[in-house]
């Protein structure tokens, strides 16, 4: 289908390719095909391709109103589906009710906070208690009304939550402002993740992507993104959806249509990942997958629990592998390479 | 929106939107001049009522280790009071304490401070009838405490202690009383604060995410909220004074005899005082109040020891069901003790206060939730009044301290209504069988007398049921 790009594109991966310059595969195996032909072009038409939209880039750099609404549906990088924007701007001032559209995210939040909290307290040695998650930096990428956000700022982290719907972080910025200690601990920004790429090289610690992937445009782009961003031996937590038969009747049919536990028309069946294509991506692209976990919903009940299978919704946590050795089988590197990817500065030195 | 009707139409969420809903009708009814958006200090949990239990409730919090960087804020209507050297006679006001309530008091460190003031532990309780032979005693095989007689002066003074070593999280208000509270709308408009909005006497403003309400039977906060009370005034007024015993015995048993005017208890203080809470008509009360010491003491030895009440035939039935049980049962019964007998009072020791009962038909609402008194009253027969509520601090403390853990936002319903499912199965089912007792031991009618005769003898005859009822009365 999709095409995991086979064992040649898993091997050029792990030698070194990354970013921009992971070598041009068949089109094919770009996921999310609505949102256009992005990254295709980009690489048929190699370097010369490159330099026209780094020189564009630069302009918009220098530009001082940047307006990060309209960069999105100019900019040929993007990660954003702007059909999707549409239908999250509808219920932006539905988040906090805690019973209505977006009451399943609330009750998710009982298994993935403790999630993410856990496995990175197991990870760090020690914590202080009554603020776990302090001194972590986290980045909530897709953060709507900041529902994961407030949980982890909470619990002591740095959260800076972004999302492309401008009334999302309106919304996020109002629930903010009336607590003093979340206030100071939260950052919220109405940009999407490209956007804030080249001033985040390896800010974050850990990266938070909660039920956004099966929303994005550019998967593949998308967590290229969230590698660069991210320090090394960081971590990127995914929620989302399997697609499989189960997915589409409980997901989409039962979920929206029967029950309306989901508002309508959220979620295209097209755009779920299985665990395994997710897993592969993210191998390819400098991670370490760690965990897969499945999660189910319980309707009657409104709660959510961890399950063995992963037929329906999941959760995954990879880690960002250590920056590996370049190798020659790297594309030629042009001198706007070089720039552009200053994380990688190290890395293309021994080229 | 069709997307609202959809949401909307979902039964299975409609109990919480209801309750969620009715909250915003009590924002009419306590309305307070409006000033200016106020940004106040915003409080995690605020804590209304310095009583034991609210006292309880903000050093549990305070202690908890998920609750290091939260604000706490007890608010108490009364002074601070000042904890210098206990006074050498009794207060006549105790407490029977469980080993429940007695595990969280050690939980936040309050338990050694009692065991460093004052407290008596006992073994056995053994409760009887006045209108025939039958009679129930309990006590625990292993020699372990049943419970613990403690005045309520010293629980608080050991209260008071542990508020004080978390002052950095807790902070303490005496002499302030709340006037009015603000509850957040529900319907989320964005630029409405979220929080309850507390408005004290001195004009201060105060907001938090969630308010407990600790403040008594007559709770404001439960009256603001607009919770239904169910109450039931006892035609009965409880009688407590300190009494001082005949002669030093190893004074370690708790008594308490059934009279038609209503139950007369003993709660051993120290081997040679002990304290009285005689439950019997307002009149009678009133009686007692005013008589002279020596009649006091009279009346109270022959309400321990007289058997006027009995009647021949009782008596004949009693002692033939009893013969039968010893039959089925060789191993036979714990043998019966006699009280001590009263020598005087303390001068000055005598007080009454009236009997009722009261049950909120809900504990908790969006933001708010009730223990102790202001979410159930009982009366003092079964000694389980501040149990209860020592009860309803452990478990909403561990329900708060998973919800911090968890991030979440403490004034969230959802472990709120947890919190209630529980300790509404626990307190409904103790509050229905405290009710039957006295009702049924209320009367001297034959039918009942031998209904409730019968059932003592053969409830002290089976171990397994009295076991089952001592752990759940020391929960």
């Amino acid at each position: 289908m999709w095409g995991c790009g086979g064992l040649s594109r898993a091997a050029r991966a792990l030698v070194g390719a990354r970013g921009w310059s992971s070598g041009a595969g068949p089109p094919g195996r770009r996921l999310g095909a609505v949102a256009g032909d992005h990254y295709g072009p980009a690489f048929q038409t190699g370097p010369a391709g490159f330099s026209e939209n780094y020189s564009w880039k630069m302009q918009l750099t220098s530009n001082s109103t940047r307006s990060a609404m309209k960069r999105l549906y100019s900019t040929s990088h993007t990660t954003v589906d702007s059909k999707e924007m549409n239908k999250f701007q509808l219920l932006a001032h539905r988040w906090w009710d805690e019973q209505g559209e977006y009451s399943t995210l609330h009750s998710l939040n009982d298994i993935r906070v403790p999630f993410i909290r856990d496995t990175l307290l197991n990870m760090s040695g020690d914590h202080q208690l009554g603020s776990p998650l302090s001194g972590v930096k986290i980045l909530d990428v897709g953060c709507g009304g900041g529902l994961l956000s407030e949980p982890l700022g909470r619990l002591g982290a740095s959260v800076t939550g972004i999302d492309p719907v401008e009334d999302n972080i309106r919304a996020a910025e109002q629930r903010k402002s009336f607590d003093p200690v979340l206030a100071k601990r939260i950052q919220y920004k109405p940009c999407s993740l490209e956007d804030i790429v080249e001033e985040a090289t390896e800010t974050f610690d850990v990266i938070v992507a909660s039920e956004v992937v099966e929303h994005v445009a550019d998967l593949e782009m998308f967590i290229k993104y969230c590698y660069q961003v991210l320090k090394t031996e960081g971590s990127l937590f995914i929620t989302t959806i399997n697609k499989t038969q189960l997915s589409y009747i409980l997901g989409i049919v039962v979920a929206e249509r029967i029950m309306g536990i989901v508002p309508e028309g959220t979620h295209d069946w097209e755009k779920f990942i299985s665990p395994e294509e997710l897993e592969c991506l993210l191998d390819s692209n400098g991670f370490l997958v760690k965990t897969v976990n499945g999660m189910s919903y319980n309707p009657l009940s409104g709660s959510w629990s961890w399950t063995e299978s992963t037929s329906i919704n999941y959760a995954v946590h990879a880690m960002k592998c250590r920056v590996k050795e370049q190798s020659s089988s790297r594309e030629p590197p042009s001198e706007t390479d070089k720039e552009e990817h200053p994380a990688e500065a190290s890395a293309s030195t021994t080229v | 929106m069709a997307v609202w009707v959809s949401v909307g139409g979902c039964s299975l969420l409609s109990p919480i939107r209801g309750r969620l809903r009715v909250g915003q009708a009590a924002v009419l009814a306590w309305r307070v001049p409006l000033r200016a958006a106020g940004t106040g200090p915003v409080y995690d949990v605020v804590v209304s009522g310095g009583g034991m239990v609210g006292s309880a409730m903000a050093a549990a919090l305070g202690h908890d280790v998920h609750f290091g960087e939260k604000k706490i804020l007890l608010l108490e209507a009364g002074p601070r009071k000042v904890s210098g050297r206990l006074p050498e006679s009794y207060s006549n006001r105790v407490s029977s304490i469980s080993p429940g309530s007695a595990t969280l008091l050690s939980s936040f460190g309050a338990w050694d401070h009692v065991c460093s003031l004052r407290f008596k532990p006992f073994r056995r309780m053994q409760v009887w009838d006045a209108c025939s032979e039958a009679m129930i005693i309990f006590d625990k095989d292993n020699l372990e405490d049943m419970g613990y007689v403690v005045e309520n002066d010293v629980i608080m003074s050991a209260l008071t202690k542990q508020l004080d070593a978390v002052s950095d999280r807790v902070e303490v208000l005496y002499r302030s009383r709340a006037v009015g509270y603000i509850w957040p709308l529900t319907c989320h408009l964005s630029d409405t604060s979220p929080w309850v909005k507390i408005d004290l006497a001195d004009g201060r403003r105060l907001e938090t995410k969630l308010l407990i309400g600790a403040d008594g039977q007559n709770s404001m906060v439960r009256k603001a909220a607009g919770i239904q009370n169910m109450r039931y005034q006892y035609d009965q007024s409880a009688v407590v004074a300190t009494l001082h015993l005949s002669e030093a015995t190893d004074n370690n048993v708790a008594w308490q005899r059934f009279l038609p005017s209503g139950p007369i208890a003993l709660l051993p203080l120290s081997d040679t005082a002990s304290s009285l809470v005689w439950s019997t008509s307002h009149e009678h009360a009133a009686q007692l109040l005013s008589m002279d010491e020596e009649s006091f003491v009279d009346t109270i030895n022959s309400a321990f020891w007289s058997n006027l009440h009995h009647s021949d035939f009782i008596d004949t039935a009693g002692s033939v069901f009893r013969s039968a049980i010893s039959l089925l049962m060789p191993s036979g019964t714990p043998a019966r003790q006699l009280p001590p007998s009263i020598a005087r009072v303390e001068p000055k020791s005598r007080a009454v206060f009236p009997l009722g009962m009261g049950h909120a038909t809900e504990y908790v609402r969006h933001r708010m939730a009730l223990i102790g008194d202001a979410a159930h009253r009982v009366h003092p027969l079964a000694g389980q009044g501040v149990n209860m509520g020592f009860g309803d601090i452990a478990c909403l403390t561990h329900h708060l301290s998973t919800a911090a853990f968890n991030g979440k936002d403490l004034g969230s319903i959802k472990h709120l209504l947890q919190f209630e499912t529980e300790r509404q199965r626990h307190n409904l089912s103790l509050m229905a069988a405290i009710d039957l007792l006295k009702r049924l031991y209320s009367t001297s009618v034959a039918p009942f007398v031998l209904l409730r005769t019968w059932g003592l003898q053969t409830t002290n005859a089976l171990s397994p049921v009295k076991e089952q009822i001592m752990s759940f009365a020391s929960k």
